[in-house]
């Protein structure tokens, strides 16, 4: 009941003329940078932290959320009608949902799509509002070496555990970790990495590596391959409205995408692919339609789409409630707390409540925005498609060097730029995972924070790691988490030999 | 199963782990350069040393699977565009180094940009990417109060 009133107080803030604005403003970009390609969410928020700077936090954290949840409702637009999907999360909804553009129909398509990331987004975040209270009460009792052990987790999962490769995940996640030692140590003020160039003591910019990543590194990415593939638009043909058969083949996938998204999301488990392509392959087994699947099947559309709303919300359980950032978009969010001196955790429920509960509450308010935005609107989104693509992404790459420029008008900062830029496009073209770098860089110095201050209560004894039952229990995750993909690739190898 | 095509050594691959090794001693060396002075628990050097002999490892199995030809395939690539990106990117910088402002840098970017994503009217994107660059420049230096580089143009609009 205490989340009810919460979220019931949490509602009055969020209908503040001005907040309500911040959530229209998010939702509205959200869904712009989802539909277009080569752009994301992540993106956008790190494109936005230094011209927020100097607003409202609470009202900027609420447009960052809306941007987090209207991307993942623009990204669907594009996978449906160009089969290239704009986030990743959106892969599996391209599968069938292009298909169904192809035959004629993409409205339909486009309609489950939006109605299901409806349904799922509710229940997730409903799910958010009581599930992040009582893991805030756990937390509570966190002292430092839990918080390191917990840490250890989300390192091993967002890189090691689900990725294609961890000993590529792992190697972008120490890339992550190296740039974060860069600059003074706050313990000893010594200066680590910084080869006497002083715009480095500061360290590293979480802004300038994620812009340089994610839009340089893409523009370079897609410049250099445009010579590949050219991008075709399904024009949305017939009706947008589903038919009842839609609907009664649409709502079990919703709810079961939902029950994948929501649980995934909120471990530490790191974006949103694995719910969706689950709930695709569960789809693809339950259906009454096998022959369909392949050729456009709209309970593939449904349960991914729900499924990847869901885990949006799933990802900002342990944002809110520990801190931890699992997906790049959380990473940047969590950036943005940052810069207002924020720290997402039970000191925050504690401390701000009308900030978490505004924030929450919001989403509800977002959630229903998208739905209106996107069932009747559609069409307006899929103008955008038709932005000629030089423009586009010279636009991407001015304003991306803009929100840099403007944060640190320095040679040495947009020099970084450039080079996190070059690194970017490498780590796509040998497709190592970005998102791993960003949590690194984020999270590195506060486990390197947490794990000394945990060694200097206990006297320098490392024991205490093992000794809090928290800890112990987390750090057994975190190595198992580490070792099961390599011996799972063992086992793999060992059957082919055997054949 | 398959059998195994005849190991391809991949040169790429084996870069990015020299690369990394390369980082890993760099770290290493950074850190023998700290001074120990925590009296208790881990001083400055610990994290650095984490990373350092992690990288180290991962460069070794990065070697490992490019001895395997465990990297995936790379299609074929276009050099053009990215040294046009990246050449607008340096024109910019020295823009910001020499105080030509932040309009004319803009400008010089975008049409660089366009120019490698296939664009062939180097001209007209100049002075697109000139106007964008104006709008930007009114729209957050004065509306949100942000600075941005002036030059002479810029301080022309400023004053």
């Amino acid at each position: 009941m205490d989340s009810l009133f919460a979220l019931a107080h949490g509602l009055t803030v969020a209908v503040q003329p001005m907040n309500l604005l911040f959530a229209l403003i998010g939702v509205l970009l959200g869904t712009a940078v989802g539909v277009l390609p080569g752009i994301g969410p992540a993106l956008t928020v790190a494109l936005l932290l230094p011209i927020t700077f100097k607003l409202d936090p609470g009202g900027s954290i609420i447009m960052f959320a809306g941007i987090y949840y209207g991307g993942m409702y623009g990204g669907s637009t594009t996978a449906i009608l160009i089969n290239t999907p704009g986030e990743s999360a959106s892969m599996a909804t391209a599968l069938e949902g292009n298909k169904m553009a192809k035959a004629g129909r993409g409205g339909p398509a486009l309609a489950t799509a939006a109605i299901g990331s409806f349904v799922a987004g509710t229940i997730a975040t409903l799910g958010l509002a009581f599930l992040a209270p009582t893991l805030v009460e756990l937390a509570v009792q966190f002292g430092p070496e839990d918080y390191f052990a917990l840490m250890c987790v989300a390192f091993v999962t967002v890189s090691a555990t689900f990725g294609d490769s961890p000993v590529r995940g792992l190697t972008s996640l120490f890339i992550g970790l190296a740039l974060g030692l860069v600059g003074i140590d706050k313990l000893t003020g010594q200066a680590r990495l910084t080869f006497g160039v002083p715009e480095l003591l500061d360290g590293v910019e979480v802004t300038t590596l994620a812009v340089g990543l994610f839009a340089v590194g893409e523009a370079l990415y897609v410049a250099s391959r445009r010579h590949i593939q050219e991008e075709v638009v399904e024009p949305v043909r017939g009706s947008l409205w589903m038919t009842k058969e839609d609907w009664k083949r649409s709502w079990w996938p919703w709810i079961r995408g939902t029950l994948f998204g929501f649980p995934i999301g909120a471990l530490p488990a790191g974006g949103a692919e694995i719910p969706t392509f689950l709930s695709y392959s569960t789809e693809k087994r339950l259906t009454k339609y096998p022959e369909e699947f392949g050729k456009g099947a709209i309970e593939g559309v449904a349960g991914p789409e729900a499924a990847n709303n869901a885990s949006a919300a799933g990802t900002l359980v342990p944002l809110l409630a520990l801190g931890l950032p699992t997906s790049a978009t959380a990473a940047m969010m969590l950036a943005g707390f940052q810069q207002y001196g924020l720290n997402p955790g039970p000191l925050l429920f504690a401390e701000r409540p009308e900030l978490v509960w505004g924030l929450i509450a919001s989403l509800f308010i977002a959630n229903a925005m998208l739905l209106i935005l996107n069932l009747p609107l559609v069409g307006l989104w899929v103008k955008l498609l038709a932005i000629p693509q030089p423009w586009l992404y010279a636009g991407i790459l001015v304003f991306a060097t803009m929100g840099t420029i403007a944060a640190k008008p320095s040679v040495v900062e947009l020099t970084m730029l450039g080079a996190f830029g070059l690194l970017g496009f490498l780590m796509r073209r040998f497709d190592y995972p970005i998102a791993p770098v960003v949590v690194g860089l984020i999270l590195g110095p506060i486990a390197e924070a947490q794990l000394r201050r945990a060694l200097s209560i206990s006297l320098g004894d490392p024991m205490v790691l093992l000794q809090s039952p928290i800890s112990a229990t987390l750090l057994g995750i975190a190595v198992i988490a580490l070792v099961l993909p390599f011996v799972l690739k063992g086992l793999n190898r060992f059957k082919m030999q055997e054949d | 199963m398959t059998t195994r095509t005849p190991r391809r050594i991949d040169k790429a691959g084996l870069l990015i782990a020299l690369v990394l090794l390369a980082l890993a001693g760099l770290i290493w060396q950074d850190m023998s350069s700290l001074q120990l002075s925590s009296v208790y628990g881990l001083g400055p050097k610990a994290m650095p040393m984490v990373v350092s002999v992690g990288l180290a490892i991962l460069g070794v199995g990065n070697a490992i699977s490019a001895l395997q030809g465990g990297l995936p395939e790379r299609e074929s690539l276009d050099w053009k565009p990215i040294v046009l990106i990246i050449g607008g990117l340096a024109i910019l910088i020295a823009c910001v180094k020499f105080n030509v402002g932040f309009i004319p840098a803009t400008a010089v970017l975008f049409a660089c940009t366009a120019a490698a994503f296939g664009r062939r009217a180097f001209i007209t994107d100049l002075v697109i990417g000139f106007a964008a660059g104006l709008i930007i420049y009114l729209l957050f230096a004065k509306l949100l109060t942000l600075s941005l580089p002036m030059g002479p143009l810029e301080r022309l609009i400023g004053a």
